[in-house]
This record gives structure tokens, sequence and C-alpha cells, in this order.
């Protein structure tokens, strides 16, 4: 009888029904789409995050450039100190400079290792490998040759450069690669630590079209390819990355790093890390990932305030719209029934089964529109996806291992300093969790009960007598 | 079957009381049939609703069964009609979304009766009043005679003790008219039922044993006529 009484009852006002379930899918589908929205903007600028630190990483820590340390790097061509070379002499010079960022020692990689709370640590030494040939102009500058920058009127000076970044081997899933997928070879392994072998970003391989098994020199050292990596897209991926030590040696910078990559024990306790590491680093730099997030600027930035603010605001209101015209609506067509409840109560049906009925009945409108809200809210999560333009993250990161050039103002071949600005560009998702599905289809019951409350308290307040008299 | 003694109900309309009942007395024996008559808007369905416990009088006593109706709890009083009364109503009261089987059916639910042995009580009692073969109909379907038996086949299917007719008869045609008090007659003298009906047409009132006539919110209870032979 129940769900007979039931079916009927709703074909009979098939419309209405059809009308508050559309109500109630409208408000939880706009429900789903935005927490899909903003669990998508969440998860992008996780994205950008690691794409800047990399996987794993909730800390780093690097050192400010010592005041007087700008200025392009000298290159020593023939003569000895103080001599200058001829004019017409020519030069060839590969070598492996700092990216113009402070440094610390590897000691401290230890030192940060100890610390309470730190679950992993890695140490990285962010370097510029420049290559310089060419021929001595005539009224070549004083000193030990030219320096990176100067351009001297020659345009016999030919010069390239990349970026290098040295990893640390043992402690392959935090740093600078952690947020890379191997597309090709393979990735190093700790027999690697001397060896000159090097994992290429691929982009940088296609433009220089190297593959797994390739050769290309590094500070005049021929390196093998041994695996292309696919970092997330960012400007802050080094071109090459190879070991550690050797990076260290070839450069000259033997025992020093410059960021130090910090994984805590969780999330709670980032805060003490980056205290600890204050006090036992005082003069390094300190950014958490939280740090980081704040500086983030962009489209995506922008989305993310529109999704967390307007979005849900937005969301909540059309919610309690729907729920309250599914309240209204219902008391509305109980009151055109309240003779037949009567009826009801005559022939001996208790109050509470007739409240029964009604919740009935509102909760299957209920669970329709639910239904129908579930759909709509993949639907949109769909369209947020496909009709998102690419959103861009910036972010003023000190001590990121940046692609930067040989330092120094002016010249014709020097680019960005320590600090580097950089621009993510992200494509936006929107996935639909199933926490969001079930809680579409708990708000669904909700409404439900809430509108088959108001309309089971209309139904059962009159005496049966006052029921019956009623005119419809 | 029944004892009023002293029933008065009073509604509050605005400002005005109106005195629905004035300190009613009233004996009802187990198979009893009278008829309340009287004119419009003096009582006579306020009285029928107290005897059917869809209301609370504002004082007096209401014994039905040895029990007082009017101390009763809401879902004891439900209770008692669920078991005891059963209703006829003007307008059919039908539920409209229920076919003829289902609205006689629904008199069965409140009693716990399993869903097979309903729908066959509801049958037999459908076919008792003719309508055997209209069981599927829907009360839009059905003409206001038909609509009517429809009434009592769900009045009677619970076998009450007591049947209660608000005008029966009053929205039916002469020959309609005739037809439901033949079936309420020959139901009232077979099953031995007690009948109350309330009605403002004499026709009918004249086939009852007693007739009650309200005036001004107070009955008086004619002498009972000679029982019809079955």
């Amino acid at each position: 009888m129940f769900v007979t009484y039931l079916r009927r009852e709703l074909r009979r006002r098939m419309r209405q029904a059809i009308f508050i379930a559309l109500g109630l899918a409208l408000g939880i589908g706009l429900v789903i789409t935005v927490v899909a929205a903003s669990a998508g903007v969440s998860a992008t600028q996780s994205t950008v995050l690691h794409s800047l630190y990399g996987v794993g990483t909730d800390v780093t820590v690097s050192q400010p450039p010592a005041a007087g340390s700008g200025g392009g790097p000298h290159f020593r061509i023939g003569g000895g100190s103080g001599s200058q070379p001829k004019s017409g002499t020519s030069f060839n010079r590969d070598v492996l400079i700092g990216a113009g960022l402070g440094t610390l020692k590897s000691s401290s990689v230890t030192t940060v290792a100890g610390l309470k709370d730190v679950s992993a640590t890695a140490g990285a030494l962010a370097l510029s490998d420049v290559q310089l040939s060419g021929t001595i102009p005539s009224g070549g500058s004083g000193g030990g040759g030219p320096a990176a920058g100067s351009g001297g009127g020659s345009s016999s000076i030919k010069s390239s450069s990349f970026s290098v970044t040295g990893v640390d081997l043992a402690t392959g899933s935090l740093g600078p690669l952690s947020s890379g997928t191997i597309t090709s070879g393979r990735n190093f392994s700790a027999a690697d630590s001397t060896a000159n072998v090097a994992v290429v970003d691929s982009n940088y391989a296609k433009s220089q079209n190297l593959k797994t098994g390739s050769t290309f020199s590094v500070a005049g050292k021929k390196f093998t390819v041994v695996g292309i990596v696919k970092v997330a897209q960012a400007s802050s991926a080094a071109n090459a990355y190879i070991p550690l030590a050797r990076a260290q040696s070839l450069a000259g910078m033997s025992n020093e790093v410059n960021t130090i990559y910090v994984s805590a024990a969780s999330a709670s306790d980032i805060p003490a890390v980056s205290g600890e590491i204050s006090a036992a680093l005082p003069k390094a730099t300190v950014t958490t990932s939280a740090n980081l997030a704040s500086e983030v600027t962009g489209s995506l930035s922008s989305a993310s305030s529109l999704a967390n603010n307007l979005g849900r605001w937005l969301a909540v209101a059309v919610l309690v719209a729907a729920f309250c015209l599914a309240s209204l609506l219902t008391v509305s067509a109980v009151s055109r029934r309240v003779r037949e409840f009567g009826t009801l109560k005559a022939l001996g049906w208790r109050s509470r089964r007739i409240i029964r009925q009604i919740m009935g009945e509102a909760l299957a409108i209920g669970l329709v529109g639910g239904a129908a809200g579930v759909a709509l809210g993949f639907g949109g999560a769909a369209l947020v996806q496909a009709l998102a333009p690419p959103m861009t993250a910036t972010t003023q990161a000190s001590g990121s291992t940046g692609a930067a050039g040989p330092g120094g103002a002016g010249g014709g071949f020097a680019h960005a300093a320590a600090s580097a600005t950089h621009t993510v560009s992200v494509h936006l998702t929107a996935p639909v969790t199933l926490d969001a599905v079930a809680a579409a289809v708990a708000l669904a019951l909700a409404g439900g009960l809430i509108a088959g409350s108001f309309g089971g308290w209309r139904a059962v307040r009159l005496r049966p007598a006052a029921a019956l008299a009623r005119v419809e | 079957m029944y004892k009023l003694t002293g029933v008065t109900k009073d509604y509050q309309k605005g400002r005005r009381t109106v005195h629905a009942l004035q300190g009613v007395d009233l004996v009802i024996e187990d198979g009893d049939w009278l008829a309340i008559q009287g004119p419009t808007g003096h009582g006579k369905t306020t009285l029928l609703q107290m005897l059917g416990a869809l209301d609370r009088p504002t004082s007096g006593t209401i014994e039905f069964g040895g029990q007082d109706l009017a101390a009763m709890r809401e879902g004891q009083l439900t209770q008692v009609r669920a078991a005891s009364m059963g209703f006829i109503f003007q307008t059919f009261n039908l539920i409209p979304t229920l076919s003829a089987q289902e609205n006689v059916e629904a008199a069965l639910v409140p009693l716990g009766v399993a869903a097979g042995r309903r729908r066959q009580r509801a049958g037999r009692a459908l076919a008792d009043v003719g309508l055997g073969e209209r069981s599927r109909h829907l009360p839009s379907e059905l003409s206001g005679g038909q609509q009517q038996r429809v009434a009592i086949a769900r009045a009677l299917v619970k076998q009450p003790k007591v049947l209660l007719a608000d005008e029966p008869t009053g929205n039916l045609d002469e020959g309609t008219r005739d037809e439901i008090m033949t079936i309420l007659e020959s139901l009232w003298s077979d099953l031995g039922l007690t009948l109350v009906v309330v009605t403002h047409d004499s026709s009918v009132a004249r086939r009852a044993q007693q007739i009650g006539l309200m005036e001004n919110g107070r009955l008086t209870v004619q002498a009972p006529a000679a029982r019809r032979a079955p």
C-alpha cells in the first residue's frame, strides 16, 4: 500500500514533483561542480608547487647571495694573471658556474637531517654551463679576459648556456627530480655518484636532439644521457641533471649546495621544522610550501578565490533556495490533500503512518533530484575542465632551482639573477570525488526530509473533524 | 453501544462562541438504527463526529462499549476508529489515486492485515455491494452511486461494530439514493449492525428504526418505529 500510494500520488502531481526535483538537482549540481572546481584548483596549485619544489618537499633552505657577488663570471684566456691576451687569440671555454645563488655547506644537509620532525633531506646545486668561444677582438678588456656579459663590439664571440643541477642520489624521492617522470632510459642509481652521466629534461633533449645514450659536454667533460625526464611544466626545471658530487667537482664547489630540500614527518610539523632549521642555520632563508603558495599570483590564484568564495556561497544560496522551494511546494501539495488525510485518520490511520507516507513522497523526489544533481554535477565539472582556459601561476621564488644564467647587468647574453620569477601554465581539472557524490546524496535526502517534515506536520496537526470539513 | 451524557461542543468563530451541541443525552443500543434529522447548521454532523471520535466534546461523556471516548488520548481514539467504526461521507471521500479495491484495502491497513488477506477481503466486500467487476477502477471512473458503494464496502470490510453515515445520499439522484439506502438497510438487518445516519432527507430518515431531531444543538429522539422484517 505504501509504495502504491506513493507512486500514484507522485504520478498525479508529476509536474510539481519534476519541478521540485529539478530545483534540488540544480542546487546539488552546483555544489558538486563548485566542490570539483575547488578540488581541481587545489590539485593544480599542488602541481604548481610540486613543479617548483618537487613532490614530497615541505620546506626548502637556501642562502641569499653574498653582497657584491653579482657580475658575470670571468674567463681566463691565455697569458698569466695581469697580462692581456693578444687580439686575434682564439678561445673555447666550457665552464660550470654557480647560478648566482648563495651556497650552503654540505654539512648543513646533515645538520638539518638530524633535526626533530625531519623525515628526509636532500641537497642540490643549481649551476649553469656556459660555453664561450671565438676570437679576442682588438682592444680586449684588461685583466684575465672578457667577462661574460661584455659585448666588446665583437661578433666573433659565440656563447651559449644551459642549466645544470647536481642532485643528491642518496635521497631519490626528494629533490628537483621528484616531480618528474622518466620517459626514456632510467633515473640515477647509487652507482652513478661519480660517473659522468646525466638525466636530461625532455624539452631540452628535444631541442638539442638528445636521446638516451647520446653524449654532450658539461664543463668540457663528456656526459652520457642515461635518461630523459619530463618534469611538471615549470620554468624552474633544469635542462640537465648530473650527480651532485660531479657537479661540485666540476664547478669547483666542493662540499657546497645551494638548496636543501626538506620533508617533514607530517604536515602539522612543518611550522616546527621551519623554526628548527632557522635556529640551526640563522643566516639561511627557510621557505615552506605555505609561504610559496601565498606568493602565487596569476589566473590560478584568481580561480582559487573565485571557487572558494563566490562559488561556494553561490552554491549554498542556490541549495538553500531549492530546499525552501521543495518545502513550500510540499506543504502546498499537502494542504490540498487535508481532507484526504482526514479520511485516512477516520479510517484509523495513525498520524505517523500519514507522515511516513508524505516523507516517503518527499524523499522519492529528493532522491530523483539528487540523482539528477549528481549527473548535472559531473556534467558541470566536465564543462569546467573542457572550457577552462590554461591558467597561469606566477611566484617570486628565491632559492628555487632556477634556470639562471650568468648573472650581472648588461651584456648580450646575461639574464635573470638569483631571485627568479617563475611562471607556470597549467590546465585546470575538476575531479568529482566519491565524497562529493556522497555529500550530494546526503543533501538530497536532507532536502527530502526537510520538505517532508514541514508537509507532515501540516498534515497531522488538524483533528479529523476539522480536516474532513476542509473544502478542496 | 453508546451512552452520551450532557455532551456539549463549542466553537470559536472570531469573537463569537458557537454552541454546536448543547447538553446532548443519548443512548444507542447494539443493533439500533438511528436517523438524525434536522436543518443545516444545527449540529447533526457535529454529533456524528462525537460519536465517531473524530472530535472531542467541550464537556460531557461519550461512552462507547463501556469506554469514555472523551477521556481517551488521540492514539487510543485512532485505534477505536480503526477496529470498531465505519464511516460513510456525503462526498464519498475516496482516495483519488487508489483504485476501488485499494480504497477498500486502506481500511484494513491500520489493522495490520497481511497484503494477500487484505486483497481477498476487499474483493469480497466489493462483490457484496455489486462492484466486483469494477475493483480496478479509479474513483474518477465510477458514478456517484458506485463511489458510494465503494465507500460502503470500505466501511464494512473491517466488520465494524457501528456504521456512521453523514448524508450518505446527499450527492445522489433519487434512484441511486434508494439503491444505497436499500443496501444499507439490508446490511443493517443481515449483519445486526448499529447504524447512525445523519440526513436532512425525510424519506431516508423514515426508513430508520428511530428518528432523532436536531435543533439548535439539542437532540430529541422520537419513539422507536417497529423493526422491519428482514
